[in-house]
């Protein structure tokens, strides 16, 4: 038999039907749902007079919507429209039956955080989700990606995708990591080196001893922002880190179960020999903390950095990028380390999990925010807020002067209050730095943790590596 | 779904490149539960200022491009967010065509399912179709799935490829719920074998 791919694998153990030209119908283990992306088309299977084919692999999570203030299960706390995806999701969640995690509930948060916390992603899997940022789950070794509305009543009522398979792209982080230096940074550099569109038509497996030393939330960082490249997926194979990760958690496969899927799971993995179509190379030691100066996930530049000029660049991206500069408020030739941000936010399906609070804690430790600044910080889960509660970590957060919010989607994407005002600069830990992204004409820099807690110290895009 | 077989209409150039979902529809007006509607919102940040007046030189605003139905665009078209908004505000708005080097994944995918047509082609094509689009209301380009070629409006003509499983799907204007529903045997027998090689699953 000829060598598979971690992706080969994954593919070959859902196809349920093969028609002659590979259109497939890739068999769907978990399907994540959230309010936005969701109600039309639960009313698409009442019209249709369908139901839930498999209501006990299917999750629902509001999380894009809901406030994260004390207080929130007071509904005049939404707008009326953001009032009405919520509880439209409680309703469908209820009449066809699948799992739900309501925003009262303690396990409520990000459905991209719930989903492993929980156990329901698991190595080998197939998990969509109305989100791009399903990449997230790839960090298991499973095959996770982003799907439209019209995809998620069809997985609703078919638990099936129709799909055709995607080419294979290794992204090989070769060495060790320098000090400062992280899996957001990582994440970014590879962005920065393949473009947005760098990774349209693959999925992409992440491989080499810097992903190997990575923890789960540090790969769960990494495959997030694989969609930033233009990717179906990311995939990291899954290893002991990961079983040790999975194991116990409420809905993984419990004792003597679990053995015979860690004998499978022990299988997920890149055969010798086996071919990519693209292959993308970085060495460890060479990535530097990074942080974007326009508005797309490739303006990606180390902190030591200038802002670039249009002229820097070719074709199309000339004038993307004079509109970028212009939009952000830069001037060519500035020091990155000179911007001043007004709003830090720190959290998102990109970097809201605990690994990446204890990241912050230490920077700000006994310090105080610069005066002024508006600096939160949004945990990805209810449970991520308790154990930080736990390890003390907001108590070091409140006591440095930042808002210590509760779970959601929150700044990401501005679509409940938290908002960026015109003009106001932001650090930001979460995935895409669009115009208009955390809103209107809002100005967004995406860093690491460690970066913002910096930037929040300062008052200025900084090197954490003069701070550690 | 509406069916797509030939389409003969104005097209507009947006030359931009990574145009996001974002752009296309902004989050703030995700919060409708029907598919319709949004077409007014399209490009909303880049059409209308903040009181919500146009915006005079964004090109749909000009009055030969009001009417477009086909958007020739820069690369990585769609990039960003799954939201099905963003293709949902494209087709109400009234367009059925975009042409591009190339679409982020999902966005491409979602096209399809709302009767919106994506056709990829080298730089040097998009380059003439641009050309031809910025010549305003004379710009009238003609797309015709079946033979798969579009019409340039001095009558160049141009080949594209489109999987033809997602053809047969617009041409006839099929739902593919109804069209998988019809292999329920094979994903029962699917069901059935992993969920005795997979337990746990």
């Amino acid at each position: 038999m000829s060598p598979k791919t971690l992706y080969d694998k994954i593919w070959d153990a859902h196809v349920a039907h093969e028609a002659e030209d590979g259109t497939t119908l890739l068999y769907i283990d978990r399907h994540l749902v959230h309010e936005v992306t969701s109600p039309q088309a639960f009313e698409g299977l009442r019209m249709a007079g369908r139901k839930v084919r498999a209501p006990e692999k299917t999750i629902a999570v509001p999380d894009h919507n809901v406030p994260t203030t004390a207080g929130r299960e007071d509904p005049a706390q939404m707008t009326e429209e953001s009032r009405i995806q919520v509880q439209a999701l409680d309703t469908n969640a209820k009449e066809f039956g699948v799992h739900y995690y309501p925003v009262t509930d303690v396990r409520q948060g990000i459905v991209h955080i719930v989903g492993p916390e929980q156990g329901w992603t698991l190595p080998g899997m197939t998990v969509v989700c109305g989100d791009s940022h399903t990449a997230t789950h790839g960090a298991f070794g499973a095959l996770a990606h982003g799907i439209g509305t019209s995809e998620v009543e069809h997985v609703l009522a078919t638990q099936t995708l129709i799909q055709k398979k995607s080419k294979n792209m290794k992204v090989e982080i070769t060495g060790k990591l320098m000090p400062g230096v992280t899996a957001k940074d990582i994440t970014l550099a590879v962005i920065g080196e393949t473009g947005t569109g760098g990774g349209t038509g693959y999925v992409i497996e992440y491989c080499g001893e810097a992903i190997r030393d990575l923890s789960m939330e540090g790969r769960m960082t990494v495959c997030n922002m694989a969609i930033e490249g233009g990717a179906r997926a990311g995939l990291i194979a899954p290893d002991e880190t990961t079983f040790e990760y999975v194991k116990g958690r409420p809905h993984a496969p419990k004792a003597g179960q679990f053995e015979q899927a860690l004998d499978y799971w022990k299988t997920l993995f890149t055969d010798e020999g086996a071919h990519f179509d693209k292959v993308v190379t970085l060495k460890g030691e060479d990535i530097q903390p990074v942080v974007t100066w326009g508005t797309s996930p490739e303006d990606v530049l180390p902190i030591t950095g200038v802002v670039p000029s249009p002229e820097d660049f070719e074709g199309g991206k000339v004038e993307a990028a004079r509109r970028s500069i212009e939009y952000m408020g830069l001037t060519p030739g500035q020091k990155l380390t000179d911007i001043e941000i007004d709003t830090v936010f720190i959290g998102s399906c990109t970097n809201g999990r605990i690994e990446d609070f204890r990241a912050v804690a230490e920077v700000v430790k006994g310090k105080k925010i610069k005066d002024g600044m508006r600096a939160m910080i949004v945990p990805g889960s209810g449970l991520v807020r308790a154990q930080a509660e736990e390890e003390g970590l907001a108590d070091i957060f409140k006591e440095a002067g930042f808002e210590w919010r509760l779970a959601g989607c929150s700044m990401c994407l501005a679509m409940n209050p938290d908002q960026l005002s015109e003009g106001e600069r932001c650090a930001a830990t979460s995935n895409r730095n669009f115009e208009g992204r955390q809103g209107y004409k809002g100005r967004t820099h995406l860093v690491s943790p460690a970066m913002a807690a910096a930037a929040a110290l300062t008052g200025k895009l900084t090197d954490i590596r003069d701070l550690i | 779904m509406e069916k797509f077989q030939k389409l003969q209409g104005v097209a507009a150039p947006m030359p931009l490149v990574n145009i996001d979902t974002d752009m296309i529809i902004p989050k703030v007006f995700l919060k409708s539960i029907q598919r319709t509607g949004f077409g007014v919102n399209l490009f909303d940040e880049m059409r209308y200022d903040r009181q919500g007046n146009e915006i005079a030189d964004f090109v749909l605003n000009k009055p030969q491009y009001r009417k477009a139905e086909i958007l020739v665009a820069g690369d990585n078209f769609g990039c960003g967010s799954s939201r099905e908004h963003a293709p949902w505000a494209i087709a109400d708005f009234g367009i059925k065509c975009v042409v591009s080097t190339s679409f982020a994944d999902i966005f491409f995918n979602n096209c399809f399912k709302n009767g919106i047509l994506p056709i990829v082609l080298p730089q040097e094509q998009v380059d003439i179709l641009m050309e031809d689009a910025e010549r305003g209301e004379n710009a009238r380009m003609t797309v015709d799935l079946e033979s798969q070629e579009i019409t340039t409006s001095d009558g160049q003509v141009i080949s594209f490829e489109v999987d033809a499983f997602k053809k047969h799907c617009l041409l006839e204007g099929l739902d593919d719920i109804g069209l998988t529903m019809a292999k329920e045997a094979s994903i029962d027998a699917f069901e059935a074998k992993a969920g005795a090689a997979r337990p746990w699953v």
